[in-house]
């Protein structure tokens, strides 16, 4: 073998050795519990599980990819469980007292985009940490929906509400149909859009932007007002889901959005990240709850896994980050 | 305090400069309004029993939210405080109901020195942001104390143990003698010695702290133990107070602990505040509480309210301090 060929040869083996040290954590959290399941538990290389574990992400997956925006602005937006509660209840209420079905979808949409003005205005140009804006906005909504309907779930929907859940245009339901134009809509917005190229510099280096004097507060804004339009899409797939909306259903959503983010490669620092890896992050958390439940194990005790896996992934992303 | 620069520039009144004067005295103001608003509207008020009521609530708060506020004060947050107490608290009960006072002291300080470790080891060592750290911990505490409460509540304390939550000393209430010792134990700790002077510098200026060759990283570690070990102290005088625990103890508590430090003018980006300004803060945070009570408000609304206090006073001293056009991130 020439020298130059075992130079390439060594060049190869070497980038595929960086490709898998680079690998969001998500990559082998799903292969490890893709192949632990299947072994363990008969039921989950079913088509029927399968299926159902894909319905039951597309929520995850939609919240998540605003939270992506969100976290790679160096952000976080903890008030998006809540605000998906509170959009499913108004947009409940106003379809059971007969209000046209648009202008309850829109109201919703108004209330996702409101929480992301309130929340993005504070962060953005009163320069107040986001962590304790969107705590703030997390007690706001939590009490407006409880408040809204007394604390009670919103039932006796209009068959039609159960089409953002239970629809098949072209045989594909119609959670699947949103999941994937949300994520084209945001990997446009992100990747090709003046919008996307902000979301990345802002994370990147906010100061030199802001000093340079472009628009960057104004971008870092509709970062929120997109995570909070997105979370609104996505109450209605949960409403129609349980056919019910429920005022605290959204309540610890955030905590698994965020697992799906960090697993998925998306760093809180310096804008490192990217959809793709959300995507595989959101698979991951949702098979895993998935083959909890299958193997029996309490709602609580995966509570405590995912926050362990948080603090793993992150930690590890620290330590390469160390290394890098 | 030592702590204080040598000369001050012109302007400032009892060694604080004007935005300091303003979150001091808005603090003052808004405590006085309340007692006086609440005096006026409701009857009940001023009344001796409704008086201890209000100070035994906001004992346990300014407990909590006072090791929180040194971790504030490094520039850093805890999100977990909150889970802590509860679980914290949801082992004590177990234990000291089950005839093991002694034992269950031990477990729940335990837990909560073995949560701010982690924490700290977290944030320190690994590097990672203290609300993501803090955060997974929420979770992992909040899940422990599930499952080891298995949905059962716990309640019928021995007396003697309920002493820190309602016992009295001649006329005063236990409780407050307890939370006026930690109070000064903390503000000499954090003045008058080179760990609370160093934890100012951390959160003033993390850079020259650690090219000062201040062991920042230790300090770090022992802030966030602190914290959770104050959280499980919390924990221990909220069941001795209401004679019982269950899971749901912990997940009302962040929001309280986080508003008390933020109405405490405890600045949010480190180095500026201190634990005297959370006992107010907790002060207020208890009269608000209680009068939203006696005015008949449905709790559905005490989330909104702990979120919009929280909001509103950062917004403030934001103002005030002329940190809104801040170009660093």
């Amino acid at each position: 073998m020439s020298a130059a060929g075992a130079h390439s040869q060594i060049v190869k083996r070497s980038q595929l050795g960086v490709w898998l040290a680079q690998a969001p954590g998500a990559v082998y959290l799903l292969a490890v519990l893709s192949i632990g399941l299947t072994i363990l538990t008969p039921n989950f290389f079913s088509i029927a599980n399968l299926t159902n574990v894909t319905l039951q992400i597309a929520v995850l997956v939609i919240v998540a990819l605003g939270m992506t925006l969100v976290i790679l602005t160096e952000g976080i937006d903890l008030s998006l469980g809540p605000v998906l509660g509170l959009c499913g209840v108004v947009m409940g209420m106003m379809v059971v007292t007969d209000w046209p079905l648009w202008m309850a979808l829109g109201a919703a949409m108004l209330i996702g985009a409101a929480f992301g003005v309130v929340n993005g205005t504070l962060v953005s140009y009163v320069d107040m940490p986001p962590f304790i804006v969107t705590l703030g906005t997390f007690g706001i909504a939590q009490s407006l929906a409880t408040m809204l309907t007394e604390g009670n779930s919103v039932t006796g929907l209009p068959d039609y509400v159960r089409w953002f859940n239970d629809g098949a245009p072209l045989g594909i339901p119609v959670p699947l149909w949103a999941t994937a134009a949300v994520f084209a809509l945001t990997y446009v917005l992100l990747y090709r859009t003046k919008f996307g190229r902000y979301t990345f510099a802002i994370g990147g280096n906010r100061r030199a932007l802001v000093l340079s004097g472009s628009n960057a507060r104004f971008y870092q804004v509709l970062v929120y007002v997109y995570a909070g339009v997105l979370t609104a899409l996505a109450s209605f797939i949960m409403t129609a889901r349980l056919n019910a909306a429920h005022p605290t259903i959204g309540v610890g959503l955030e905590f698994d959005a965020i697992a799906a983010v960090i697993l998925g490669g998306t760093s809180f620092e310096k804008g490192r990240g990217g959809i793709l890896g959300t995507l595989i992050g959101a698979l991951a958390v949702g098979v895993l709850r998935n083959g909890l439940n299958l193997m029996g194990v309490s709602t609580e005790w995966q509570v405590a896994i995912v926050g362990l896996i948080i603090i793993g992934a992150v930690s590890l992303d620290s330590i390469r980050g160390h290394y890098a | 305090m030592s702590v204080a620069v040598a000369s001050r520039p012109a302007g400032h009144l009892f060694g604080m400069s004007p935005d300091r004067l303003f979150v001091v005295l808005s603090r003052l103001v808004a405590l006085t309004a309340l007692i006086v608003t609440l005096s006026i509207l409701s009857p009940y008020f001023l009344t001796w029993n409704n008086l201890i009521n209000v100070l035994r609530h906001a004992v346990p708060l300014f407990i909590m939210s006072a090791g929180l506020t040194v971790v504030v004060l490094t520039g850093g947050i805890d999100l977990s405080v909150g889970a802590v107490l509860g679980l914290s608290a949801c082992l004590a009960a177990s234990l000291i109901a089950g005839g093991h006072p002694e034992l269950g002291i031990a477990a729940a300080l335990g837990a909560g020195l073995a949560c701010g470790l982690v924490n700290g080891m977290l944030v320190s060592y690994a590097r990672i942001p203290s609300f993501i750290a803090t955060y997974g911990m929420l979770w992992i505490a909040n899940g422990m104390a599930y499952v080891f409460m298995q949905g059962e509540v716990i309640y019928g304390l021995p007396a003697a143990f309920r002493t820190i939550g309602t016992g009295m000393l001649g006329a005063i209430p236990v409780p407050i003698l307890i939370m006026l010792g930690t109070l000064l134990i903390l503000h000499v700790i954090m003045h008058r010695t080179p760990f609370g002077v160093g934890v100012y510098a951390i959160g003033g200026n993390p850079v020259a702290a650690r090219l000062s060759g201040m062991p920042v990283r230790r300090r770090l570690v022992i802030v966030y133990v602190l914290s959770g070990f104050m959280a499980s102290f919390a924990g221990l005088i909220v069941i001795a107070r209401t004679n019982a625990a269950d899971v749901s103890l912990g997940e009302e508590q962040l929001l309280p602990a986080i508003a008390a430090v933020c109405l405490g003018g405890t600045s949010l980006f480190g180095g500026v505040g201190g634990v005297a300004g959370t006992a107010v803060g907790a002060l207020i945070l208890a009269l608000v509480l209680n009068g939203m009570n006696l005015l008949g408000v449905k709790t559905f609304w005490q989330a909104g309210v702990l979120g919009l206090i929280i909001l509103l006073s950062v917004l403030a001293d934001q103002v005030v301090g002329g940190r809104i056009n801040r170009t660093s991130t």
